[in-house]
């Protein structure tokens, strides 16, 4: 695992600002004010998300959007959670979302196991194909499936979301893996192979735990993707029993119920959950992309 | 498992074996077969076999209900011929400038200098805090930018009530819902949308880069666009390829942000070709057609990816001296 990195920078630093102050004394505070700039504007949508979430549409109407809210108004709020029953929809997401990245990650690692480490004949081309796979437009594979589901049973069902995206995610997962482990130390596979351990084995107590930050940070990287996901829960969920954040929330526009404030509450509360989840894995996120870059 | 028992059953490790006979190996490497088993249905079930019938589709005419009629390559034909088809992709090139070219550059720079300017010059808290500012929308589902940005957008939305408080006044405008502006102002939704994502993947990738490089740069005078040219670029070149893959992969399957802030219009000056299938499957029944649109996207998809996959072996070899 190459999962070994950020040479912290504190052994350097002490020498460094000493001779900097003469050299770059305001051109760095420039270069700071202009990125703080950009990352200010950046910022400034989800100001205005802020601002007009709490907002009366009374409030709304004379004052426009960018005026401060007189009171601290939380019935659009309350209307889009109820309306829209939120924690269904949050459900709904969270287990199609949860489902697909424990699935995914498992074919994953099951793929990766027979390419990577069986180096099974045919693997370039095997693997191409998966990153094929992943790289379609959902487009060309949505008809078919509506159609079939539809025949089965299967649509307007969870299980039909959580199916497609397992396969899907798991095509990259299977690219990256694959890739990962076909640089796994041949000594510790020889090692448990002459300790009489099986295939099986071997990919439990020897790749998996090795393996284990690679994977948590599919793992992650599944959820979101998944939990952001639209054309095919739009296709596939019709009703409110079954649709995800997403879903929900587009097709309530330019509906009667959703005048700006709600919009906005809306808007708000279904970033809340994704903001919450980056800010708890940040750091396995941050170590992992990098782990994912190293070949 | 009846895969550990062969292994077991094969006494003779004692003595390091020295090259395995050929037979055994592969015979040692079919049993990984099993484990390829789940994944490969799966993908046959859900990629491989819809995909064949999305290119059975394209050459009926159906409308989902009855029996598809076979109607050849006439679809394709038709394709030819149909001006929201040809706007749809030269749309997509712009997509591909607004997701891709600028955020690749853009992101390049902001990288280097929050990593090498302010990470290093300043606290290196105060570049993860930019960073995460930067970041911060690709968090939001797309689609629920779509309609924040949908809502600025509008004519009594907040971006026109910011034109007048800072004096502009006179440049309101129904951005998405003039043709002329409709365009521009989806790509500056898509370029906030994805800035984030090369920035914190370069970030990531100069990490690994070995800070002698640069102080030795500095030592011998070099300025900071020398040290960006002759150090940072080369140095993440990977990177840049998998970001620049990514990228155009996205601009040219985008779909959830057009669908939220426009739906192709105003007069398909916003259409994409993912989103004129989904149009055409779902809203017009057309299946055939719609099958036809989605197959020329695949092929062409399929194409940029050979291209860039191609590209990128051929500077690895060149890399070392081939």
């Amino acid at each position: 695992m190459a999962v070994t990195l950020t040479p912290s920078t504190a052994p350097v630093a002490p020498r460094r600002p000493v001779r900097d102050r003469h050299h770059r004394g305001v051109s760095r505070w420039v270069v700071l004010a202009l990125v703080t700039l950009g990352a200010l504007v950046m910022l400034v949508p989800f100001a205005f998300m802020l601002l007009n979430a709490f907002k009366s549409p009374g409030d709304y109407s004379s004052g426009g959007p960018l005026s401060w809210p007189t009171e601290f108004y939380t019935k659009g709020l309350r209307t889009y959670w109820t309306e829209v029953n939120f924690p269904l929809k949050f459900w709904n997401s969270a287990l199609i979302a949860g489902s697909v990245a424990v699935l995914g990650v498992a074919v994953s690692l099951l793929n990766a196991y027979a390419l990577g480490i069986g180096r099974v004949r045919g693997r370039l081309w095997i693997v191409g194909l998966f990153l094929l796979a992943n790289m379609l437009p959902q487009e060309a594979l949505i008809y078919p499936l509506y159609y079939v589901a539809k025949q089965v049973g299967l649509y307007n069902t969870q299980l039909s979301v959580i199916i497609i995206f397992t396969v899907i995610q798991s095509a990259f997962g299977t690219y990256l893996l694959a890739s990962v482990l076909s640089t796994f130390p041949r000594s510790l596979l020889e090692a448990a192979a002459l300790d009489g351990a099986g295939k099986w084995t071997v990919l439990w107590r020897v790749v998996f735990p090795n393996l284990r930050p690679t994977l948590a940070v599919l793992l992650i990287f599944f959820f979101i993707w998944t939990w952001n996901e639209f054309l095919i829960p739009l296709v596939m969920l019709i009703d409110n029993q079954t649709q995800t954040i997403p879903v929900a929330l587009a097709s309530l526009q330019g509906d009667r119920l959703m005048d700006a404030p709600t919009t906005n509450a809306g808007a708000l509360i279904s970033l809340v959950p994704a903001i919450l989840f980056f800010l708890i894995f940040q750091r396995t996120l941050a170590r992992g992309i990098t782990a994912g870059a190293e070949k | 498992m009846a895969v550990s028992e062969t292994v077991a059953a094969t006494p003779p490790a004692a003595t390091p074996t020295p090259p395995a006979p050929s037979r055994r190996r592969r015979g040692r490497n079919a049993a990984y077969w099993l484990y390829l088993l789940p994944g490969a249905l799966l993908f046959l079930l859900v990629i491989g076999a819809p995909l064949i019938g999305t290119l059975y589709l394209s050459l009926t005419k159906w409308s989902g209900i009855g029996d598809p009629r076979w109607v050849g390559l006439d679809n394709y034909q038709q394709l030819l011929q149909d001006d929201v088809f040809w706007a749809s992709f030269r749309n997509t090139v712009w997509m591909l400038v607004a997701m891709v070219v600028v955020p690749t550059l853009l992101g390049l720079l902001l990288a280097a200098v929050l990593f090498d300017v302010i990470g290093r010059r300043f606290k290196p808290r105060t570049a993860a805090a930019l960073r995460a500012a930067f970041y911060l929308p690709q968090v939001l589902p797309v689609v629920v930018a779509g309609i924040v940005w949908g809502w600025i957008l509008r004519p009594d939305g907040a971006f026109n009530s910011l034109l007048d408080t800072v004096g502009l006044g006179a440049l309101r405008h129904d951005w998405l819902g003039d043709p002329g502006t409709a365009l521009p102002s989806v790509m500056a939704v898509m370029i906030w949308v994805q800035i984030g994502y090369p920035v914190v993947v370069f970030m990531a990738a100069l990490q690994r880069v070995d800070p002698e490089l640069y102080e030795a740069a500095e030592v011998d005078g070099a300025t900071w666009v020398h040290r960006f040219r002759a150090i940072t670029l080369p140095q993440i070149r990977p990177e840049t390829f998998v970001v620049a893959l990514t990228c155009t992969i996205a601009a040219l399957k985008v779909f959830g942000p057009i669908f939220a802030l426009t739906r192709g219009g105003p007069d398909n000056a916003t259409n994409v070709p993912s989103y004129f299938a989904y149009y055409t499957f779902f809203k017009k029944l057309q299946v055939g057609y719609g099958s036809a649109i989605s197959t020329v996207l695949t092929l062409i998809i399929v194409v940029v990816a050979g291209v860039f996959i191609w590209m990128q072996a051929r500077s690895e070899r060149r890399d070392r001296g081939f």
